[in-house]
């Protein structure tokens, strides 16, 4: 949704994963890129080079922090030094929201620095959607919780993935950050209709949206964020935005990085998307 | 079942050693079927079964924590070697699986595991505990926290026999039975061209590095790993200043500091004050003391 409670009232455009081999271009030649997206474990430490040149990144251009291990899904608490670490960052970026994925990966103070999937149980909704409030309430800004791709269901499940995600995010009040690469991933490894997903959303929930490439396996596909966003993941995308709006889209890019214009370029195309949804607005 | 529940099962079978062909066991350690563990709480579909469905999640566990850990520890791959380092990483993270939310932490359990299970570190023990240690100061350095340096004029006034001086948190002191930093260093620069390199070339690298891990000798040195701007370097100690600066990070007062290191030491008494001072001056021009802490437990006299 273009400026909402779950975004911090921004309108962001096009954004761009910030990654360490792109840092030397970004400070050189400062590219025009409407904001950066920052993995916040990167910057959760206590100094060096890292936070140095976050600092100057900062100076020049609008950060939103992005999780990988909250595990909002974890049956555990959350873990009380990730908090006051995610907060100390949240206060030097300024990150109008927040988001992390709506999986579990830890037990018993055990990490497997995995995204796994969730149950699709009221129980775990309920779990979920109490941690997702302890959290925002601890760092005082909008959270948004985002789909992951996955290649495992459970016997346990109640409910599909999308009545999963809205029960934990009307339980929560929280913001969506809507990855429509991961839903057609997990369309794929699950054969649903990755259009049921995306009408399923509540709009005006989305805080923001994740594209991305993935690659393909004989049985199965994997979410690897290394390769350009395929035609069907434009499409979902393109009904995502007819959904819910002119909205802060970022791809992601996290292997086989090429050079900082390429990864920009494919970031950019989705400005044909965007475009058409602020026209409609304006009629 | 209920989500701990579920969630103990899975991580237990996600995180199981691999078969060697690096696939997921048909039976865990502890003798359950994993067949049986899977099809008990995941559904298969049209084209994986239950077991091959919790095998990409086993899997991906295991590339990704061994795929962090050999990057934090190339120093310590080149003195094992490729194969007797999987192993080693293998046993190390089955004994010590990661407790914290980001994956630096990985090693931080490394040197003192090491330790307890010298026969994971083949015939060259010391030598590997040693690019152990000094690997883990190298991450420490790198992201530690740098607090505000002390200045001269924070001591004015202050009494020398109760003086307590605290290094920064990044600066690490080891004492080490090899030259292990050069080691390193020349590890670095191998894999640096091993990017870009051709097959022939990196296999040439490879015996290079090989030879000059079984050429290197004992031979005691005392190193600061500590970080510089933004850069971590290694710098060589002297045996007395290395005996200092442990003393006063160990808590003690900064008179039996400098009182401790001169049994035995070639440096004459005539020279040693002026020692003292140089060695001062060039440990606050690198800023490797902290601003003294006004709590109470920094007023109360030092322990000598
Ligand atoms: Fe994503």
């Amino acid at each position: 949704m273009p400026a909402n409670r779950f975004n911090g009232h921004t309108d962001y455009g096009i954004g761009i994963g910030l990654r360490s081999p792109h840092y030397y271009h970004i400070l050189t030649r400062k590219p025009v890129v409407d904001w950066f997206e920052i993995i916040s474990e990167n910057f959760m430490i206590d100094g060096g080079r890292p936070l140095r040149i976050l600092d100057q990144i900062l100076e020049q251009y609008k950060v939103v922090q992005h999780g990988v291990s909250m595990y909002f899904g974890s049956a555990e608490r959350p873990n009380r030094e990730h908090l006051r670490r995610l907060k100390t960052l949240v206060q030097r970026t300024k990150t109008p929201w927040l988001s992390d994925h709506l999986c579990w990966g830890s037990v018993d103070g055990r990490y497997t620095h995995d995204l796994l999937p969730m149950p699709y149980t009221f129980e775990a909704a309920r779990i979920t959607a109490q941690k997702i409030r302890e959290v925002r309430d601890f760092i005082e800004i909008p959270v948004a919780v985002e789909n992951v791709s996955s290649y495992a269901e459970f016997h346990v499940s109640e409910m599909t993935e999308w009545e999963f995600l809205n029960e934990v995010a009307e339980r929560a009040d929280c913001g969506i950050l809507l990855d429509v690469n991961n839903i057609y991933v997990s369309s794929q490894n699950h054969s649903f209709d990755p259009l049921t997903y995306v009408n399923s959303v509540p709009g005006e929930r989305v805080a923001q949206i994740h594209i991305a490439g993935h690659s393909k396996y004989r049985k199965y596909i994997l979410d690897t964020h290394d390769h350009p966003v395929i035609d069907p993941v434009w499409k979902l995308y393109a009904r995502a935005i007819e959904r819910v709006g002119h909205t802060a889209t970022l791809l992601e890019w996290d292997d086989s990085i090429p050079s900082f214009d390429e990864v920009h370029d494919e970031a950019r195309k989705a400005n044909r998307f965007l475009a058409s949804a602020s026209l409609a607005a304006a009629v | 079942m209920k989500l701990l529940n579920l969630q103990r099962r899975m991580a237990r079978a996600v995180m199981t050693p691999l078969t060697n062909s690096e696939r997921m066991r048909p039976v865990a350690p502890d003798g359950r079927s994993m067949r049986a563990v899977a099809s008990q709480i995941i559904k298969p579909n049209d084209r994986l079964t239950s077991f091959e469905r919790l095998e990409i999640y086993n899997r991906q566990y295991w590339f990704r924590v061994l795929a962090a850990f050999a990057e934090d520890f190339p120093g310590v791959r080149a003195v094992l070697g490729g194969r007797r380092f999987d192993a080693m990483a293998k046993a190390y993270l089955i004994d010590c699986p990661s407790q914290s939310f980001t994956l630096r932490n990985l090693g931080s359990r490394l040197v003192n595991w090491l330790e307890k299970h010298p026969s994971w570190a083949g015939e060259r023990q010391n030598l590997a505990l040693d690019m152990a240690r000094l690997e883990w100061a190298d991450i420490e350095a790198f992201d530690g926290l740098r607090e505000p340096s002390l200045k001269p004029e924070d001591l004015a006034g202050v009494n020398p026999a109760k003086l307590q001086l605290r290094l920064q948190p990044y600066v690490s002191l080891l004492a080490l039975r090899y030259p292990v930093d050069e080691l390193l260093l020349e590890v670095r620069k191998d894999s640096g061209d091993l990017d870009v390199a051709s097959n022939t070339f990196n296999e040439r690298h490879k015996r290079k590095r090989a030879s000059a891990v079984a050429k290197l000798k004992p031979s005691p040195i005392f190193l600061a790993v500590h970080r510089l701007e933004e850069d971590v370097y290694f710098r060589h100690l002297d045996r007395e200043e290395f005996a200092i600066l442990s003393a006063l990070h160990a808590g003690k007062s900064l008179n039996a500091a400098i009182e401790s290191p001169w049994r035995s030491s070639p440096i004459a008494v005539a020279d040693r004050a002026a020692q003292i001072e140089k060695w001062f001056h060039t440990w606050s021009a690198l800023g490797w003391f902290c601003r003294l802490e006004k709590s109470p437990k920094n007023e109360k006299a030092a322990p000598h």
